[in-house]
């Protein structure tokens, strides 16, 4: 029993992790290339969530909501980054902090304005409702697996495109030197609106597969991404290797402590004392796996030395 | 005189007399909200001193706020039910009495502000910003998950607590405590900005290379600021709890440190007087423009965009002149 329990779980933190990627990496190489940190990261992700459910509800095709939250979260990003983002690149973290926050107050105020405080559910569409068997005879939702695929293939997508493409090659280049490649007559401003976009619609995809599961609200954006930022310290910033095995131990972490501490201290205490330390400390553990990256290794996993 | 002096004096003056005129005339919920401008500012004079004074960028205020009104909350509540918070190594009971209240809020708001001072002190920009909101969300989630104490729902205290001499459930009486310890709050930070550990703290913000070849530690001075700026910050969450008799876990949410964040940035950073500017416009915003539309919220975002993009100095900043710089 315990085994299928933990595999189960295993599988929850994988499909959990995988979401924490698409949003620590578009954090991450915002940051990278243009030295900003967005606060705002995760009002796209709602951005999407919304637009999702939306044109589900409208049309009845979940493929089109999700290509509608890529296409909003992306066109969101854009304009965001033109009227406002593109004036921080030169301020200081306490600037881009504020005007980021501002524009999250900004985003959740408009959003309730427009859709009101109740939440807008997004169903699983039918092909992917329903559970599979897998081997050992676990029954595991089919629609986590396909989250957890589809997080897989943009990994391995992110990792094509900044090695193998020119725009990742503008993107290397821009972390590294970005007068230089100015210089070199790459239009600097469109490749910043293109990487602000990029990581926009990776929020917003994110959103819009976890709204199925869970419900899409205003405010669904932020504890997200301060479990980004999280992974991020842990993993490096900057780096999109970083960002995905500090998302994968985050999500793994969180969700297995969260089932099995409550457990574990059960064999030493009474059950209800138990579950109370134990859920207490397991939502603490990713914070304390995040302060011992802090203490021995402050530029992260796979940060470059500062 | 110079310009800030009198307009500091005007804010000073005027946070006592509109309250104390209220209470002649008998408007009581004028004196709430003078009491929450007066809180508020505490709370935003001890971030003032860390991001202003030290440029120490911190997003999780919320932590010492939280942890200084769950003081009050946790020993109120034992004090209710006259059970010991803990019996070992020594019984340790409730009370109702604020000034044992305060103390054990600045004990522990300083204690955490150490912790995580330490944790994250060694980093600096995006990552030193990311860990605080990081840590400070890691309290509301630990609260969240804590039955006990109410967990998600907090918990109600029934009557506020005692202050020698005083009857606190009078609004300009209790008002007049908040006040006092908010001009303490700002005399301390007015004594330590003209001190050398002050002025060490400034310099490490503006070269720290330059500050380590003199044999001064930045991380020390940041350390000790940061503690002290979580401590007052911890004192408003308790004077916060007692004025609302209640408690939750949002006293302790991100938004939390981002409004005491705005609070510092309305008004002007580094600014003796610019958290009690800061915190009286955002009452009076949230006032006005609440009975104008239940999306008040995204007019301050609109506002504060407009601040960090054009006006960056705050109100006081954009009346007095001269800005100062906060690289």
């Amino acid at each position: 029993m315990t085994t299928i329990l933990f595999i189960e779980q295993v599988l929850n933190g994988l499909q959990f992790g995988v979401m924490l990627f698409l949003m620590a990496a578009g954090l991450t190489l915002v940051f990278g290339v243009m030295g900003l940190i967005n606060l705002a990261h995760g009002s796209l992700y709602m951005v999407g969530a919304f637009a999702a459910a939306t044109v589900a509800a409208a049309t009845g095709s979940f493929l089109l909501g999700l290509i509608a939250s890529l296409a909003a979260a992306a066109m969101a990003g854009a304009i965001v980054e033109i009227v406002v983002i593109r004036r921080l690149y030169r301020r200081d973290h306490l600037d881009q902090v504020l005007a980021t926050f501002a524009l999250i107050l900004i985003f959740s105020e408009g959003t309730r304005w427009l859709f009101g405080s109740f939440p807008l559910y997004l169903d699983i569409p039918a092909m992917l409702s329903g559970s599979v068997t897998l081997p050992g005879g676990i029954q595991y939702p089919l629609y986590r697996l396909f989250i957890i695929g589809m997080g897989l293939g943009v990994a391995a997508f992110l990792f094509w495109l900044i090695s193998r493409t020119r725009l990742g090659i503008q993107i290397r280049a821009g972390e590294a030197d970005r007068e230089m490649i100015g210089a070199l007559g790459v239009d600097i401003s469109k490749l910043y609106t293109v990487v602000f976009a990029l990581g926009a619609a990776l929020a917003g995809m994110a959103g819009a597969l976890v709204g199925a599961i869970q419900s899409v609200e205003v405010g669904m954006g932020e504890p997200v991404l301060i479990l980004a930022f999280v992974t991020i310290i842990i993993g490096g910033i900057g780096s999109i290797k970083g960002a995905f095995v500090g998302a994968l131990l985050v999500g793994l972490i969180d969700t297995l402590g969260r089932t099995m501490l409550p457990i574990a201290f059960g064999t030493v205490m009474e059950a209800s004392a138990a579950t109370t330390v134990g859920s207490a400390l397991a939502s603490m553990l990713i914070y304390i796996l995040m302060a011992g990256v802090l203490i021995a290794r402050p530029q992260g996993l796979f940060g470059a030395a500062a | 005189m110079r310009r800030e002096t009198i307009i500091n004096a005007a804010l000073a003056i005027g946070l006592l007399a509109i309250p104390l005129w209220a209470h002649v005339t008998g408007e009581i919920f004028t004196i709430t909200l003078a009491t929450r401008v007066a809180i508020l500012a505490l709370a935003a004079v001890g971030l003032n001193l860390a991001l202003g004074l030290g440029g120490l960028v911190s997003f999780g205020h919320a932590a010492y706020f939280g942890l200084g009104g769950y003081a009050m909350g946790i020993l109120a509540f034992h004090a209710q039910t006259f059970d010991p918070i803990f019996t070992w190594p020594f019984v340790f009971e409730g009370t109702s009495q604020m000034l044992v209240i305060w103390g054990v809020a600045l004990v522990v708001s300083g204690l955490a502000a150490a912790l995580i001072g330490m944790l994250t002190l060694h980093t600096s920009g995006a990552y030193f910003i990311m860990a605080t909101l990081a840590f400070g969300q890691m309290f509301y989630y630990l609260f969240v998950s804590w039955p006990k104490y109410g967990g998600e729902d907090g918990m109600s205290i029934y009557v506020r607590n005692d202050f020698p001499g005083l009857n606190t459930l009078d609004p300009i009486q209790f008002f007049l405590i908040c006040y006092v310890l908010l001009m303490a709050g700002i005399f301390v930070s007015w004594r330590i900005a003209r001190s050398p550990f002050g002025l060490a703290l400034k310099a490490s913000r503006q070269n720290a290379e330059r500050v380590e070849t003199v044999g001064i530690t930045p991380f020390r001075i940041r350390l000790a600021a940061f503690v002290i700026s979580g401590m007052i910050t911890g004192l408003a969450g308790a004077l916060m709890a007692d004025l609302n008799r209640f408690v939750g876990p949002t006293m302790f949410s991100w938004q939390t440190s981002g409004e005491i964040m705005i609070l510092v940035i309305l008004g002007g950073v580094a600014r003796l007087y610019g958290p009690v500017a800061g915190a009286a416009l955002f009452i009076l915003l949230e006032h006005w423009l609440g009975g104008v539309s239940d999306y008040w919220l995204a007019f301050v975002g609109a506002l504060l965009l407009l601040v960090v993009l054009f006006a960056r100095g705050g109100l006081i900043g954009s009346l007095a002149g001269r800005e100062v710089a906060h690289d």
